[in-house]
């Protein structure tokens, strides 16, 4: 499981969390995350999230 | 009639997320258009909100660099004067005076400009030999030299101010293994965003979490001290605390130093048309700076009503008026020990917050809140712990 980072605002999509209140079950890939889907705190693309290399 | 300009370069002041995401968005519009972005700083992108809580993650100020300056004006065919202070503006024959970091001044000349200046934080005059030593963070500079002074070793931190900043920092420095002190002349923490219920709830939950509170007072001086730890605090109630770092986080004003005395409008920030207009023709502001038509002429330093006005500017900028309509924007408070969502009304709207009833075991792990108006409809709400998971459907039933 890996974890994205929104470039612009910071907010962490955690692949084994999910995020439930967005319809996103845990254990949802950051693949299979729809390209509608927008960053919750600040409302970017999925595409203005990178990978977090920890 | 004014000389016309012998460019129709978009410039740019401010490297931050307003000035960066204007060329960002631009870009997507308007590939050839030269754009010219001058900073004071120098211009690495970063995530403004991780500054607190880089302490948490174990993050140094250089680590939250996401995009060095270079390759964000690589990527965006920007053209970028970095440590370079903008010392003059004249609308009239659109130049802007700058000095780079060699001490060499020279003029850029523009078709558009934008002011994404930002905001300072408000600093409170201190009583004391050592109230030169209050820090405050506010960029990705103050918190390396702030880091520093933390060292490594566990600290015990003084913060004044327990707003949304205040509240972030403390519960982040307790994270990451230090002491903090909060000191608010309110009777509660976040009391300007959060109904009172919230409020004892983040109270709550920062004492769980080891912070110490000092509501109600002020810190009227700072001594420097022969003791344990280097400061000490006098607090307007009489009594004293001793610390090694001293924070100030009460809020931010917005900088419109350079737009004043180019004689744009001013109030509270640089005062923007629904188009982010200045009063000045072809000079635009957004971000921590602007003092937003759109907002009820409120300003709006967070990060979501950026996003917001750079893409209805850059669609300006490139030919398409685009009036700026802010959706809902509701606003995450980064404290773990509390995560907590506010979606604020503009603060004119008459009503009041009223608390939803929840079973025992729900309202243990959280509590939800909506500002309902004298017709009864929805104009805000807050959600905490648990609670945040709602926050979908809360914005649904919003009236903005």
């Amino acid at each position: 499981m890996k974890t994205y980072i929104c470039i612009v605002c910071g907010f962490v999509y955690d692949e084994a969390a999910g995020r439930p209140e967005d319809g996103l079950a845990p254990g949802t890939l950051w693949a299979d995350v729809p390209d509608t889907w927008a960053c919750p705190d600040c409302g970017v693309a999925k595409s203005d999230f990178e990978l977090v290399v920890v | 009639m004014s000389a016309a300009p012998d460019t129709a370069a978009l410039v740019i002041i401010g490297a931050g997320l307003a000035g960066w995401t204007t060329a960002r968005e631009f870009r997507k519009l308007d590939t050839s258009t030269p754009i010219v972005l001058v900073t004071a700083d120098s211009g690495d992108f970063y995530a403004k909100p991780t500054l607190s809580n880089a302490c948490a993650q174990k993050r140094t100020a250089e680590q939250l660099v996401t995009t060095p300056a270079a390759k964000m004006a690589e990527t965006l065919n920007v053209t970028l004067h970095a440590n370079t202070q903008v010392t003059a503006m004249d609308t009239q024959v659109q130049c802007i005076s700058v000095t780079g970091a060699d001490g060499a001044a020279h003029q850029v000349a523009y078709g558009q400009l934008v002011l994404a200046t930002g905001a300072h934080p408000i600093r409170i005059p201190l009583d004391g030999d050592a109230a030169g030593q209050v820090q405050s963070i506010n960029q990705l500079t103050d918190l390396a030299h702030f880091q520093q002074r933390l060292g490594e070793e566990p600290k015990t931190v003084l913060i004044m101010g327990a707003g949304l900043i205040g509240c972030e920092f403390a519960n982040d420095l307790v994270l990451g293994g230090h002491t903090v002190h909060l000191v608010d002349p309110a009777q509660r923490p976040l009391a300007a965003l959060l109904p009172e219920g919230a409020s004892a709830q983040m109270q709550s939950a920062l004492s769980g979490i080891d912070v110490r509170w000092h509501l109600g007072t002020t810190v009227q001086s700072l001594h420097s001290s022969t003791g344990a730890h280097p400061l000490q605090a006098q607090l307007a109630n009489g009594e004293t605390v001793d610390a090694d770092l001293v924070l100030s986080a009460i809020g931010l004003r917005a900088d419109v130093a350079l737009a004043q005395a180019a004689h744009i409008h001013c109030e509270r920030g640089v005062v923007v048309n629904e188009m982010l207009q200045t009063s000045a023709a072809h000079v635009y502001a957004l971000g921590d700076c602007a003092q937003y038509a759109s907002a009820g002429a409120r300003t709006l330093p967070y990060v979501m009503p950026i996003m917001n006005a750079a893409r209805a500017l850059a669609a300006t900028l490139a030919g398409t008026p685009t009036s700026l309509v802010f959706p809902l924007m509701p606003v995450s408070v980064k404290t773990p020990a509390l995560p907590t969502v506010v979606a604020a009304a503009h603060p004119a709207t008459p009503g009041q917050w009223v608390a939803e009833e929840l079973d025992a075991e729900a309202a243990h792990s959280g509590g939800a809140w909506r500002y309902m108006d004298s017709d009864g409809q929805q104009r805000g709400f807050v959600l905490t712990g648990k609670q945040t998971a709602r926050r979908m459907e809360l914005s649904k039933t919003t009236v903005l």
